[in-house]
């Protein structure tokens, strides 16, 4: 694929679907989760730690990840839940790190509370690994300037931006924020711009919001 | 062989135009399944089920290959050939599959091979792409030899999360033949040698049984139900089948009937193949007990715009199964915005978040606690309900589906988790 972030190149906005892969491993106990997030391939951590903000892109404030959903609501252990839910993921900058703070949150859990480890769920609620396949493709939209690059940001589907915002960053691991403030540092040469894009929390935003805060941000640009 | 003919087929809703969804998912969404569509060109998509009208494979069938057609995929559909006994023999596999008991032979699976090598001789197996649909005609994989280079697919649209070992066994050895699998939700996946695929099902939200209704036609509805139309309505809508537990929902408003004033509407049909369903009915009436505030309704099967417009009316809908496939009447309940109330059972829980699109519970009493929180909290329940129908916007229309369908076929060309088409 072309870097769609190069300096002096338009913006190519590209977008990505996911198709979902079971693996077949399941866990009904946390050792079992546990053993399951350290065995699994990072497809499979970064389903469950972006899938249901990509499910649940409406609701603000987020949700938790699958891990902390499942720990909550099957298991019934909200201290657990809470520890995984509050784990901050832009903190990370790429899915090995993210695996490691989910396995040190749960390992720490259960060296305190070694009792965690009998709580059972029922074989029908078990929590099922999935891998997820990313298809990324190239939209057709290009954009030339800040103008034009904001007036796309307001049609391209939410998929689209996730894959800029989201996807590009962690699973790709380029080394910026995100593909948009890249571009706009080095192509576009507004570092400040880029800076306040870069600062917005991707997490704790609506994809919805997202959208209209960064087109917000190239409107108001310079003022 | 028989070609279904889409066009022509009277059991669902004429084609219509993938533009048609532009309102619901937006023209960047419909513009990007053309794209998906385009890396499809020149691959011929052969479906194969076991009947053109009647069934849900077929329903789907109906809709998804007039789309994908105008998408540019070069769709096909076939249909195996098969006797009465053949037949039989697959509604058994089929009640197997889901769990109940039903005595099956040697005899069975000598007579559903038999028919499966007259299919294999008669039928031609063309596409570059063979998307094989449920049990029936699974043993076609035989032929794959025939076009060495053609990818084969198996759709499981069972609930087949316990199935009978003896059947499952027998289906094993022509399941791994095949490239790839899908099934409608994590727990109905197997232990396989070939990757499975995760698909849920969707709706169509211009079918009738989901399309916006004038407020005259819900009003006209509860008016011929006599259902009071001010006082709160708590609706279940499903088959009298112990699995639904009607009763259940019985006990459930009993405990919410205690504090808040409400009517209860118990909607749906018996099948005419489940003398059980006859059965469960009685048992219903019989709970009912002549309470003027609980309806149950026989609604005869093609009566979509009715049970469309009574989900429309109630304020909450409850889905108290003891067993569920996928759920789709909880998705038609979500995408009408409406607070559900339902069991964490089958595919329930891919809907529902508890808290966040719904509220899921496992008990008669749990369940009459969530409606009761749910009266008594409009605000909250009216959140709910916007939650839930922006979920099955972005998760569980047909649109999702035809791109599912897409990314399946083009991965069987691709072995790495992340495709750059």
């Amino acid at each position: 694929m072309e870097n769609m972030a190069n300096e002096k190149k338009p913006f190519r906005f590209y977008s990505r679907f996911n198709l979902q892969q079971l693996t077949g491993i399941k866990a009904v106990t946390l050792t079992q989760l546990l053993k399951g997030i350290k065995e699994v391939p990072g497809s499979v951590i970064y389903d469950h730690t972006h899938r249901f903000l990509q499910q649940h892109i409406y609701l603000n404030p987020e949700p938790p990840n699958d891990f902390a959903y499942w720990v909550s609501d099957v298991l019934g252990d909200d201290e657990l839940a809470e520890r995984l839910a509050s784990i901050d993921t832009i903190q990370f900058p790429d899915i090995r790190s993210l695996r490691e703070k989910i396995i040190q949150t749960i390992e720490g859990y259960l060296d305190k509370n070694p009792a965690a480890a009998a709580r059972k769920a029922n074989v029908h609620e078990a929590f099922h690994f999935i891998k997820a396949i990313s298809f990324i493709f190239p939209t057709g939209y290009v954009a030339n300037d800040l103008k034009e690059f904001a007036e796309i940001l307001k049609v391209i589907t939410i998929e689209a931006i996730y894959f800029h915002v989201f996807e590009a960053r962690l699973r790709l691991e380029r080394n910026a924020a995100n593909d948009f403030s890249y571009w706009i540092e080095t192509a576009i040469g507004d570092k400040v711009l880029a800076d306040r894009i870069a600062k917005l929390d991707p997490y704790t935003h609506t994809m919805e919001d997202l959208r209209k805060s960064i087109v917000r941000l190239v409107e108001r640009r310079g003022e | 062989m028989q070609s279904a003919n889409v066009q022509n087929d009277n059991q669902v809703a004429v084609a219509r135009s993938i533009h048609d969804y532009d309102r619901f998912v937006g023209p960047a969404m419909i513009n990007n399944l053309k794209l998906l569509a385009d890396r499809l060109k020149g691959k011929v998509i052969q479906n194969v089920n076991s009947t053109s009208v009647g069934g849900g494979v077929a329903e789907i069938l109906n809709r998804m290959i007039p789309l994908l057609r105008e998408l540019g995929v070069d769709a096909h559909w076939d249909v195996i050939k098969g006797g009465e006994q053949f037949f039989q023999v697959t509604k058994k596999i089929h009640n197997l599959l889901h769990g109940r008991l039903d005595p099956i032979s040697e005899h069975d699976f000598e007579i559903f091979m038999e028919t499966s090598a007259m299919n294999i001789r008669e039928v031609d197996t063309y596409g570059d792409i063979v998307f094989i649909h449920d049990p029936q005609p699974i043993a076609l994989v035989k032929k794959r030899n025939n076009k060495k280079e053609s990818k084969w697919i198996w759709r499981c649209h069972v609930d087949v999360s316990k199935p009978d070992p003896r059947v499952w066994k027998f289906l094993k050895k022509f399941i791994e033949k095949y490239d790839a699998s899908v099934f409608s939700a994590p727990n109905f996946s197997q232990k396989l040698s070939i990757p499975q695929f995760l698909l849920s099902p969707s709706i169509d939200p211009l079918s009738d049984k989901n399309i916006e209704l004038p407020q005259e036609t819900i009003a006209a509805v509860v008016a011929k139900y006599k259902i009071d139309p001010d006082k709160p309505m708590i609706t279940q809508v499903s088959r009298f089948d112990y699995l639904k537990d009607p009763v259940g929902v019985i006990e459930a408003y009993r405990l919410v009937k205690k504090h808040i004033d409400c009517q209860l509407v118990l909607a749906g049909g018996t099948a005419s193949d489940d003398p059980e369903s006859a059965v469960v009915f009685e048992e219903v009436k019989e709970k009912a007990a002549n309470d003027p505030d609980i309806h149950i309704l026989l609604i005869p099967p093609g009566s979509d715009i009715e049970i469309n417009a009574l989900q429309r009316a109630s304020t909450i809908i409850i889905q108290k199964s003891i067993k569920e496939g996928f759920g789709l009447t909880v998705t038609e309940a979500l995408w009408k915005g409406k607070p559900v109330v339902a069991s964490a059972v089958g595919g329930i829980p891919l809907q529902i978040k508890h808290k966040y699109s719904g509220m899921l519970c496992h008990t008669v009493e749990g369940a009459a606690f969530a409606v009761k929180q749910l009266l008594n909290s409009p605000e909250y329940a009216k959140q709910l309900g916007s939650n839930a129908r922006e979920h099955v916007r972005l998760n569980f229309l047909l649109t999702r589906h035809l791109k599912d369908y897409l990314l399946l076929f083009l991965s069987l060309y691709y072995r790495e988790d992340i495709v750059n088409l």
